[in-house]
């Protein structure tokens, strides 16, 4: 048990003796919470909008204002005719306009229909959608407070609810996959080039010729990585909570438990590479390639999975990280408990056991040749 | 004489290739005993079934009185092993090495502390104790990686080429270290592609293609090849090979 001390105290001053690796470890979940939750958002906030109203009576004040007031929008522009839209789009001045057709008062008092065209640019289809969307909201619920001064004989309105993000904030969603991802990198790559770099010094050799046990050895080289992971774990939460305002709604000890084993899953998994990579460089190689890009991809935090084509969905079930990404949505931001999680829990469980029991024995294996 | 080393027909096989070939000899407590071959003979393949690092394919050895297939762990308590890399943490200071070193093979704290301190005397490094190993220069860190390595008072020293690409004045050093260890009573089992380095050792064999085909005094073995070197020893044995260099 002394001996297992020593080693782990001594792989400890590895890491704190190594400015760029500290840097990174500790840097990188900090650069990528605020990258993610700043800049990578599809969020709209304060979008510049061009308003071409022909019909300028009390409704369409009233509905111009409405949106002007929420904080997604701002009326950037009015525009007499279509040339003038155009106009404004190609320079960039707004993103989206809304036209209210001649009479549109009128038309509404006598017919109970009237008609107001959105047009929104889109050169980027999603923020397209979701600036229609968002407007269409605010005119749905315009119509919703007049609805005892204009009452339609049948109206059917779909009320849509945005469940556990009514805000359609960006960070809920991109901060399960930036846990994921940088656990998985610290993880994965911090420990596979660490054994490997034993070996390439010649230290492994003399560890092998002396008592100590390989498997020591192993949850020696695992042990700072695992409490790295888990304080990492800790400041990613705590700048979720403090900087992007995001509520931990589940419990935090389910959240922790399945951390765990996604933490050990991903270090068996450098426990693994470090069998094969000859040399530090490889080893980060082999974990950049062939785990940075499937968890970016594959998890589902950037594209969403069930539009992916059958193959790269099939493909995506071998992936740690989605099954664990969807635990973490679950619990942080849906607030569920183990009922609804327990299924991927065990898959997670399965992949660690498994991945675990394979990577000690070729490790074990590879000491003896 | 007390054989620390004996070795009867000890054979390792990687399918139909055989690396070691029946390997039968002894060494002798407090020898300085040189392991020699050309690449590629078998060397590296002999010394880790004798550090209890590969279980042989057939015949008997025992280390430290250990039975090689049996009692691996006893044995790895009773060796040292160095190689040529030095096999030293450069981001960790000097004490902090044989601090390391010791704890891994169990020594207790007051231990320790009096190996350490007595090593760093010895070695003339107390001033070193705080550096980290990186800054020594290479003849310091190799005397540092044999004195670690003999750190838990093994009965046997195992060293793998100790001094490639090492000056000869600190390679003369060096050998002065392993003399001083060998009168404590230390079996020195080292291998090396210095032919002056084989005229240290008290006896040397010459393994050609998986087999010993010489062992003896290195007085004995040029009188018996009629030779005035080892140089010219090895060569007249080494130079039959068939095995390339791998």
């Amino acid at each position: 048990m002394r001996q297992l001390l020593t080693f782990i105290r001594k792989e400890f001053k590895h890491v704190f003796r190594d400015k760029k690796t500290l840097l990174m470890l500790f840097g990188m979940p900090t650069a990528q919470i605020i990258l993610f939750g700043f800049a990578l958002t599809n969020e709209i906030k304060n979008t510049s909008l061009g308003i071409m109203d022909l019909s300028k009576d009390e409704v369409t004040r009233q509905i111009i204002r409405k949106i002007d007031e929420s904080k997604y929008f701002e009326v950037k522009m009015y525009l007499e005719n279509e040339r003038g839209i155009e106009q404004a789009f190609k320079r960039d001045q707004i993103r989206a306009a809304v036209v209210f057709p001649a009479n549109f008062a009128q038309e509404l008092r006598h017919s109970n229909k009237s008609q107001i065209q959105i047009i929104a640019d889109a050169s980027d289809p999603n923020a397209a959608t979701s600036i229609t969307n968002y407007l269409t909201n605010i005119i749905n619920e315009y119509q919703l407070q007049q609805k005892s001064a204009l009452v339609a004989p049948m109206q059917i309105i779909p009320e849509v609810r945005m469940l556990y993000n009514p805000e359609l904030k960006g960070a809920p969603n991109f901060v399960p996959g930036v846990i994921a991802l940088v656990l998985m990198l610290v993880c994965t790559m911090m420990s596979s080039v660490s054994i490997v770099k034993e070996k390439e010094l010649g230290t492994m050799e003399i560890l092998l010729v002396s008592p100590f046990k390989p498997i020591y050895i192993i949850i020696s080289k695992l042990m700072p990585f695992l409490i790295i992971s888990i304080f990492n774990l800790m400041i990613i939460l705590l700048l979720s909570v403090t900087l992007l305002d995001l509520e931990i709604k589940g419990n935090i000890i389910l959240l922790l438990i399945a951390s765990i084993l996604f933490i050990v899953t991903s270090l068996s998994i450098g426990l693994l590479i470090s069998t094969t990579a000859k040399t530090q460089q490889n080893a980060m190689m082999i974990s950049l390639m062939g785990m940075m890009l499937p968890t970016m991809l594959l998890t589902g935090f950037m594209f969403p999975i069930e539009n992916m084509p059958l193959i790269l969905r099939i493909l995506s079930n071998i992936v740690p990280s989605r099954w664990f990404f969807i635990i973490i949505k679950n619990v942080m931001l849906k607030g569920l408990g183990i009922e609804s999680i327990w299924k991927e829990l065990l898959i997670l469980t399965f992949m660690c056991f498994s991945l675990l029991t394979l990577s000690i024995r070729k490790f074990k294996i590879r000491l003896q040749e | 004489m007390e054989a620390v080393i004996s070795t009867n027909k000890l054979t390792k096989r990687f399918g139909q290739f055989i690396a070691a070939n029946e390997l039968t000899f002894d060494v002798y407590k407090g020898e300085i005993f040189g392991f020699l071959g050309a690449n590629g003979a078998g060397k590296t393949t002999a010394m880790r079934m004798l550090c209890g690092l590969s279980i042989p394919s057939s015949g008997a050895a025992t280390i430290a009185g250990f039975d090689v297939y049996k009692q691996t762990e006893q044995i790895k308590k009773n060796i040292g092993y160095m190689s040529q890399k030095f096999s030293l943490y450069e981001d960790l200071t000097v004490a902090e090495n044989i601090r390391f070193y010791a704890g891994i093979y169990g020594l207790k704290i007051p231990e320790i502390k009096a190996k350490t301190i007595e090593l760093l005397e010895r070695l003339g490094m107390m001033n070193e104790a705080k550096k980290l190993v990186r800054e020594l220069p290479l003849g310091w860190k190799q005397k540092l990686a044999f004195s670690v390595s003999l750190v838990h008072s093994p009965k046997i020293v195992f060293l793998d080429e100790p001094t490639g690409g090492v000056d000869p004045v600190t390679r003369r050093q060096f050998w002065d270290l392993i003399y001083y260890a060998a009168d404590s009573g230390v079996t020195v089992f080292v291998t090396t592609h210095y032919m002056d380095e084989a005229e240290y050792c008290n006896r040397v064999s010459i393994m050609v293609d998986g087999v010993i085909e010489a062992l003896d005094s290195p007085r004995n073995l040029k009188r018996q090849f009629e030779v005035d070197s080892m140089e010219d020893v090895f060569y007249k044995l080494a130079r039959n090979a068939k095995r390339a260099e791998q």
